[in-house]
């Protein structure tokens, strides 16, 4: 049963990219092709790292398990989207031109903050094996909470390239400071006070 | 130079254009758009196509996205409508459109947009020199600087019920700049009536700035002595000067300014170099010797 929930799951998490290539072929990404494919994989790349992030408060709410056995399977695909978001940006936007780009991840911060974020993903893709998780042990937890610095620097990269916060980013925002609070334990919190 | 009209018209219905503009009297005036763009026969002085000029928009005041002016101004009311003229002037004048049609013909200018996050359209609109229009009021002398403001209605802008901008919208130019024979005031483009998310019925169009000194549906001009604090310069004064000329050589603080896409092309054309002032080099750099544009951006 869990198996054809993981293949449903991926197959739904395929729907970013499905979209995109229906629009590709259809020629319906509008007046800013490339830039319209960049901000897709970006936005989706977020969301991405909210429903990772997503899984571990659902297991209190709903006091099942379940949802742990799909967060690596998002957290993967948090890696593939920044990856393909990334790669758009370089290779369709800058034709693999270096030298500006190199430039704008120096002087721009909000380049020099996303491109931050997808380098520390890569050693969270790296050890998300079973294996690394037991060669690893305590360690592996403290390594993968890296994903709240991703997903800060994720969201303020959002902001930083944004003309003004109001609508998208600041949706964005809300959404990562809710799930950050799940984190907070409260009760440890009000009981050194 | 000129350049025939079939070569960079991609409109069916615009083959009527040579008629059209015998029609209203005008000769063509082609030769504004900046002969620098010319000299090379290039995919970027093909004119945008009408569909994306009227579908992508920034216009803050119905929304931040792209497609909010489209989908959220058709209803927007543009009659009755006037412009005052006040300020440093002898005697304050308001205009109603009805005057402002009889009294200033349009013309055709196909000018280039570039807009400050990094892209670009070229453009046939249809206006006239704003120095007529500022001819009728008489500045007095203390006036060095022309106020630009745009309608205040948040009842049918829906944007304006929001803190996103310094509400109205605000944009400032230099007297000499807003003198100049480019600086256009636009009622119209491909021929016909401006459409509402394009700034109807009204809208300023300064070629060799960035997009978003070209206030909109502006119901106010004023000669003041002080620079005016534009919307944008207010929002965020390190990143939008008062000037913004198109300048290649000075970053935007989060973009490059070098290159520009160009809006209408596929996925595989690459970004093409932007140029100084936007093209219009030879007829406005003048305005700007021994200035400092990395200091005045």
């Amino acid at each position: 049963m869990l198996r054809y929930s993981k293949i449903f799951v991926f197959l739904l998490c395929l729907w970013p990219l499905y979209s995109i290539i229906y629009q590709i072929f259809y020629n319906n990404l509008g007046a800013e092709p490339v830039d319209k494919i960049i901000n897709h994989f970006g936005e989706w790349t977020l969301i991405f790292i909210f429903l990772t992030l997503s899984m571990s408060p659902l297991k209190k709410i709903t006091n099942s398990l379940i949802w742990i056995k799909f967060r690596r399977m998002l957290g993967l695909f948090v890696f593939f989207y920044a990856s393909i978001h990334m790669l758009s940006y370089v290779g369709l936007d800058y034709r693999f031109d270096f030298e500006p780009l190199i430039n704008d991840v120096l002087k721009k911060k909000f380049i020099f903050i996303g491109f931050s974020a997808w380098l520390l993903l890569i050693p969270l893709a790296i050890t998300s094996s079973d294996k690394m998780v037991k060669i690893l042990k305590h360690n592996w937890k403290k390594i993968h909470r890296l994903i709240y610095v991703i997903g800060i620097f994720g969201v303020l990269h959002f902001i930083w390239l944004s003309k003004t916060i109001f609508f998208k980013p600041l949706i964005f925002l809300v959404i990562l400071i809710i799930l950050l609070l799940f984190r907070v334990n409260f009760k440890k919190l009000s009981s050194k006070v | 130079m000129k350049i025939s009209n079939t070569q960079i018209t991609p409109e069916k219905f615009y083959k009527n254009r040579r008629k059209f503009i015998k029609q209203l009297g005008l000769a063509s005036s082609a030769f504004y758009f900046a002969p620098t763009l010319f000299s090379t026969a290039n995919a970027s002085n093909k004119l945008t196509e009408y569909k994306y000029i009227t579908t992508y928009n920034n216009y803050y005041e119905f929304g931040t996205g792209k497609n909010h002016p489209v989908e959220r101004s058709q209803n927007f009311i543009t009659d009755p409508w006037s412009i005052t003229i006040d300020g440093e002037v002898d005697k304050k004048i308001t205009l109603s459109m009805d005057d402002i049609k009889k009294m200033f013909p349009v013309e055709e200018r196909i000018y280039r947009l570039r807009c400050v996050e990094g892209w670009s359209m070229v453009i046939p609109w249809l206006g006239f020199p704003l120095n007529k229009l500022l001819k009728k009021a008489n500045p007095t002398s203390k006036a060095k600087f022309v106020r630009f403001e745009s309608i205040l209605d948040p009842e049918q802008m829906i944007g304006q019920r929001y803190p996103i901008l310094d509400w109205p919208y605000k944009e400032g130019l230099r007297i000499d700049e807003a003198m100049h024979p480019l600086t256009i005031m636009v009622t119209g483009l491909y021929g016909k009536e401006l459409p509402n998310q394009n700034g109807s019925p009204i809208r300023l169009m300064v070629p060799w700035k960035y997009g978003f000194k070209s206030a909109k549906a502006i119901v106010r001009i004023s000669f003041v002595e002080k620079m005016p604090i534009s919307s944008w310069m207010k929002a965020s004064p390190r990143e939008y000067g008062f000037y913004s000329n198109v300048n290649p050589n000075v970053d935007h603080p989060r973009w490059s300014q070098a290159t520009e896409r160009v809006i209408g092309e596929g996925i595989m054309s690459p970004r093409i170099p932007t140029l100084m002032f936007n093209g219009y080099e030879e007829e406005v750099a003048h305005l700007y010797k021994d200035m400092d544009l990395r200091k005045y951006y």
